[in-house]
């Protein structure tokens, strides 16, 4: 399946790919509307040592211990290989933020968890983190 | 602290409606414009440091940044400009000599904008590119006087030609005045599009031998990272005696950006300055041209073209035709619009003359002396476009170097402190978090994406002509008219005026 990766050789640690996820994700038609004088919750991070900076989103393991952890069922691996989350069953119990090993899953605003869905769930339909990164970066794509 | 007569050149214009305050222009800016205040939660500004390079505006995910002239003026002078005040203060507190980037942005004459291309109409054939082969090919060094035979054989060997797919190369700027990224994405970029870039006088990092085939290496009066290796590694070696820029002078590369692998490309050590002499030393005149020359060739056994490059000076034809009997094979003539990656503002903007008379007037001189043949002509110092390099072709050069333009699709916003060191664009620096800012993945798309399109517009413009063979345009002033010029100038550019 094509993944998200990160190259962090490019990757400048401005911290686009945040605020276009969260737009994305917000639903809103402007940047503006969605983002301004509000906390954002996006599903990438970036990493920043202050050196070394990338970005960092939900790898889709191919056995994903978050989905396994689930109390409530709300993690799910789809036939597509994208694991998504759904909110409504979510009861924040945050197991899933515990067991990653990636810190790919947060908490997001009302308390359900987030996690990366590739942008398939939103009106993107691709990656918007990678469609917004000013230095290739972020590649959407299928690796061996 | 005294007082700082310079008010800031620019404001930073932030739409406060539209700024989510997402922080991406303070991460961005290495002059430290931007900041955030966190008691506020707003974003703010020092625009005394913005150098309007719009790295910020560029990347602002809302647009709610814009940088604006400032209005604050100086009262309203047509003799003394603000710019000339403004030098005088400048100079006043620091007493050093005025330092400039890029070319002269001086409101000269554009010779180019002044020139008109012809195309055909009725009694000759246009040609649709589209539809029917054009070429663009060229093929740089000594060409042949006559046809000779041995026997019935007719004598097929040449002396070495650079052959290039479009007549557009890449002109020299050094590793150390440019990023490692910058010339990676030119290396990449002339080796994809068949064309050649040049090292300038910094020497080859040893990564970039890969694109030797695409390389012309520099030899300047500095020989920074000359050794014979590096001779052997490119397709052509370049003997460069000037630059539009800086006519007459030398260059210096401060010790701060000489880092380890500047340092071991330039084979100096790390931190120091790097000072090209203004003369090369061992030449005083053509003779001893002749003897660098042969030098070189003797060096890579006779299997590379020499290219001697000069800034275009007054008496441009009269050195040009000295250094067609040298034994170069092409020869180099940069215009007083060239860019720098750092030169004295005086020398910058009031040295050398527009390439397009010196261009005319060395083609001319060179076919009235018959020596034309025994080089090519390469001409750049701000070719702005496909039509100008069409245009120069018709004036006689055999191609045309490009750099500004280059470094204009890398990013590059001509915000001309170059000599600063902190380029936003990842260009002209060498700190690593600012080098890496130009991916050359990008960087070489965008300029093969440039030279596509200039190839595809040379090749309509030459259709237009009915002519279908970038060869058949070489010095074809008849496909050019004047508008707006004196008989003087008309008659150095060998034109006619529009209407004529």
């Amino acid at each position: 399946m094509k993944r998200v990766f990160v190259d962090e050789q490019w990757c400048l640690g401005c911290h686009l790919c945040e605020y276009n996820c969260a737009y994305a994700n917000s639903g809103a038609d402007s940047m503006v509307k969605a983002l301004k004088d509000r906390q954002i919750f996006p599903r990438v991070r970036v990493e920043d040592t202050g050196k070394i900076t990338f970005a960092l989103s939900c790898r889709h393991c191919s056995d994903p211990i978050c989905v396994k952890g689930c109390i409530s069922g709300a993690l799910s691996k789809g036939t597509d290989g994208a694991v998504r989350i759904d909110r409504d069953k979510c009861v924040g119990c945050f197991t899933c933020i515990l067991l990653c090993p990636y810190g790919a899953v947060m908490a997001g605003e009302g308390g359900a968890a987030i996690k990366c869905e590739l942008c398939l769930e939103n009106a993107c339909g691709a990656p918007a983190c990678v469609a917004g990164c000013p230095n290739r970066a972020l590649v959407y794509e299928e690796r061996g | 602290m005294g007082i700082d007569f310079i008010y800031p050149e620019f404001e930073v214009k932030r739409d406060r409606e539209r700024c989510i305050a997402c922080r991406v222009c303070e991460r961005q800016c290495a002059n430290c414009v931007h900041s955030y205040d966190e008691e506020s939660g707003l974003m703010l500004s020092d625009e005394s440091q913005c150098v309007d390079c719009h790295r910020c505006v560029s990347l602002c995910p809302t647009r709610a940044l814009k940088i604006v002239k400032s209005d604050c003026a100086l009262r309203e002078n047509a003799n003394w400009t603000t710019d000339a005040i403004n030098e005088i203060y400048k100079q006043a507190s620091s007493g050093g000599v005025l330092l400039s980037s890029m070319g002269n942005p001086k409101p000269m004459p554009v010779y180019w904008d002044r020139i008109l291309i012809n195309a055909s109409q009725v009694t000759n054939p246009s040609i649709d590119p589209l539809r029917e082969p054009m070429e663009t090919r060229v093929f740089l060094g000594k060409k042949p006087d006559r046809i000779k035979r041995e026997g019935d054989e007719l004598c097929c060997e040449l002396t070495p030609q650079l052959e290039l797919s479009m007549p557009v190369m890449f002109s020299a700027m050094s590793y150390g005045s440019i990023s490692y990224n910058a010339h990676k994405s030119l290396a990449i970029a002339a080796s994809k599009l068949g064309i050649l870039y040049n090292t300038g006088e910094g020497g080859l990092h040893e990564d970039f031998y890969a694109y030797g085939a695409n390389t012309i290496v520099q030899v300047a009066s500095g020989r920074f990272g000359v050794h014979e290796k590096y001779l052997e590694a490119g397709a052509a070696v370049e003997i460069k005696m000037g630059q539009g820029a800086k006519p007459g002078i030398g260059g210096h590369l401060p010790g701060t950006k000489i880092g380890s692998d500047i340092s071991r490309t330039r084979m100096i050590p790390e931190g120091s300055d790097a000072i090209s002499p203004a003369p090369h030393h061992d030449i005083y005149s053509i003779e001893d041209l002749r003897q660098l020359v042969y030098s070189i060739k003797e060096t890579t056994g006779y299997r590379k073209p020499v290219i001697v490059k000069v800034a275009a000076v007054h008496n441009i034809a009269a050195i040009t035709s000295g250094i067609a009997r040298s034994g170069a094979d092409i020869i180099a003539i940069d215009g007083f619009r060239g860019g720098t990656g750092a030169a004295p503002t005086r020398i910058r903007d009031n040295v050398g003359i527009p390439i397009e008379l010196a261009l005319a007037s060395v083609d001319t001189r060179l076919r009235e002396e018959g020596i034309r043949n025994n080089v090519s002509l390469v001409v750049g110092g701000s070719i702005h476009s496909s039509a100008d390099v069409i245009k120069a072709i018709a004036l006689g050069a055999d191609a045309c170097y490009i750099a500004t333009a280059a470094l204009l699709a890398l990013g590059c916003h001509l915000c001309r402190t170059c000599q600063t060191g902190n380029c936003n664009w990842g260009i002209a620096t060498q700190r690593p978090e600012l080098v890496k800012r130009l991916n050359p993945d990008i960087g070489s798309e965008r300029l093969i994406n440039l030279m596509t399109a200039w190839n595809h517009e040379i090749k309509e413009l030459m259709g237009g002509m009915g002519i279908n063979s970038i060869e058949a345009l070489r010095g074809n002033r008849l496909m050019l008219r004047g508008v707006g010029l004196n008989g003087k100038e008309l008659e150095i550019l060998g034109i006619s005026h529009a209407g004529e």
